[in-house]
């Protein structure tokens, strides 16, 4: 029976039943989540180049395929922080390093330390590509029902979609009290050391307005019976097929065997 | 059938006095009953008080007896309550899950969470969207609504779960004219065609005057009025505790006061 004919002797529309689809999108969420999971063990259990680079390559190639590739250049964007915190504390300050490119009065940065946060830089770009992949070519509500599907509990599953949600929730408030506070005169734009005194005002309003959201929403879901006990209804599960099943079990055997032959000491 | 509230005092946790002061109240089946009162009368506290939240649900103390259909409401679990009654907030974006990429999908979230048959949600589900009149929402991403739209889609969440009785905590306090207009439409058809109990508060007494068949005035935790919706809503003692009039009474009363002569066509077309 197609999924059609399905959707209509079960009466729901097609908006409900719709399945995600072009590639990557159409493989079933906890797939995603399983290749990720490898791909972050592979890429910071194996010591050396090039199974991190390998990770991070595989990573692109299926953005690329999958129309993401923006998607990941903003979040590679916004880890650069961090990435450059990395490199600079290694490049500095590396135990042990004493092969220095060069000498600034008290400071030598060294090769060692350039060769270790570079490679460092790699497996962090590699796990947040890696997750972020997943989070991009996935539909919250598809990875939610296949996690109830499997049984994962009503609150556990909550949790993990409020806490995605809250991302843009929390975003356009902030922009919606940013505005408000302009118009009361803040000045949030120009030097840096402007901006950091504008950053209270901010940030008070949107952490203390999330706080005061949680009681009202923790009502607002008893008065729809989300504490009742037995299985919740689904309206849909995201397709899962039997390769995917099969690919799903090989990585979660390839992690066993990445970390059991780190443990021992066999990756060099 | 009707939820009845006898002597109840009840205080928040913490707090030193009581929000509600012996309050005696019953709502019947099929039977509006408008609330309105000035800030910090207890409406709010009311709301969760007659729909069993408190102190089930937030805690605090509570004196004399709540009973939905003759039950007492600490005695029945929140997933229970829920289908008995339901209780509608203000804000409409933090009664919707956040977790749905559809109005459909929303309205359905709480019989999914019953275990309702999928035969039986899809049923619910267009009967809530038809009751409050946006059933062509139902393929909109909730997060997209406007204010009026997302309140009517919680007030729809909420009968889907097919609950006797309906608790309004100010629903169009954050809408505009055309937002207010929309619930008060879907709330008077709801009324009228599904015959579930309301127990509606309101600061807009234009939206009680129009659906309320009775109306309860509450100052400082007490029932100050109580009486006919026509009665209380155009009772001289109503500016007195922080209501305003409805725009009729208003009208009559400028007419009145200009010494002229109230027109009974006008009054007709105004009802």
């Amino acid at each position: 029976m197609s999924q059609a004919s399905v959707a209509e002797v079960r009466g729901l529309p097609d908006y409900v039943t719709r399945r995600p689809g072009g590639f990557y999108r159409s493989v079933n969420p906890s797939t995603k989540l399983a290749i990720a999971a490898i791909e972050v063990v592979v890429a910071f259990a194996v010591p050396g180049w090039p199974m991190p680079l390998a990770v991070l390559a595989a990573v692109l190639a299926t953005a690329v395929a999958a129309r993401r590739l923006r998607g990941l250049v903003i979040v590679a964007l916004a880890t650069s922080p961090i990435v450059g915190s990395i490199l600079l504390i290694n490049l500095f300050l590396l135990p042990g390093a004493s092969d220095p490119i060069v000498r600034i009065g008290p400071l030598a940065p060294t090769w060692s330390g350039l060769w270790f946060g570079l490679q460092t830089v790699v497996r962090l770009l590699a796990f947040s590509a890696a997750i972020a992949l997943v989070y991009l070519t996935t539909a919250i509500d598809d990875l939610l029902a296949d996690l109830a599907r499997r049984g994962v509990g009503r609150r556990a599953i909550f949790v993990v979609g409020a806490a995605v949600q809250m991302v843009p929730r929390t975003v356009e408030r902030a922009a919606e009290i940013v505005d408000a506070q302009r118009a009361r005169g803040l000045d949030t734009e120009g030097r840096v050391w402007r901006r950091a005194r504008g950053v209270l005002p901010l940030a008070a309003p949107v952490v203390f307005g999330a706080l005061t959201e949680v009681e009202e929403r923790t009502m607002a879901l008893e008065a729809r019976a989300f504490s009742a006990p037995g299985r919740q209804t689904l309206l849909r599960v995201p397709p899962d097929r039997v390769v995917e099943r099969i690919l799903r079990w090989a990585a979660a055997l390839a992690m066993v065997a990445v970390i059991g032959f780190r443990v021992a000491g066999r990756l060099g | 059938m009707a939820i009845e509230l006898s002597t109840v005092r009840y205080r928040y946790a913490g707090a030193s006095k009581p929000a509600l002061r012996s309050i005696d109240l019953r709502l019947d089946s099929g039977r509006v009953l408008g609330v309105a009162g000035a800030n910090e009368a207890g409406k709010s506290t009311l709301c969760l008080v007659a729909g069993g939240f408190a102190p089930r649900v937030i805690g605090g103390r509570l004196e004399g007896s709540v009973r939905i259909d003759g039950a007492d409401t600490t005695a029945i679990p929140p997933h229970e309550l829920a289908q008995r009654c339901g209780l509608v907030f203000q804000n409409a974006a933090t009664q919707l899950s956040n977790t749905t990429a559809t109005v459909f999908e929303e309205v359905a979230f709480g019989p999914c969470n019953l275990g309702v048959p999928v035969p039986d949600v899809i049923e619910r589900v267009w009967w809530a969207l038809r009751a409050v009149g946006v059933e062509d929402l139902a393929p909109r991403d909730p997060a997209r609504l406007s204010g009026g739209q997302a309140q009517l889609v919680a007030l729809a969440s909420i009968l889907a779960l097919r609950p006797r009785y309906l608790i309004l905590d100010e629903p169009t306090s954050e809408l505009d004219p055309a937002g207010t207009a929309l619930v008060a439409d879907a709330l008077a058809r709801v009324a009228r065609e599904t015959g579930a109990g309301i127990l509606l508060v309101e600061h807009k007494t234009d939206v009680l005057a129009r659906i309320a068949d009775e109306v309860v005035v509450l100052a400082e935790g007490s029932v100050a009025l109580a009486g006919p919706a026509g009665t209380v809503l155009a009772d001289p003692r109503l500016a007195g505790l922080g209501v305003e009039l409805p725009a009729r009474v208003r009208l009559e009363r400028a007419v009145h006061t200009a010494g002229l002569e109230w027109p009974a066509a006008l009054a007709e077309a105004i009802e």
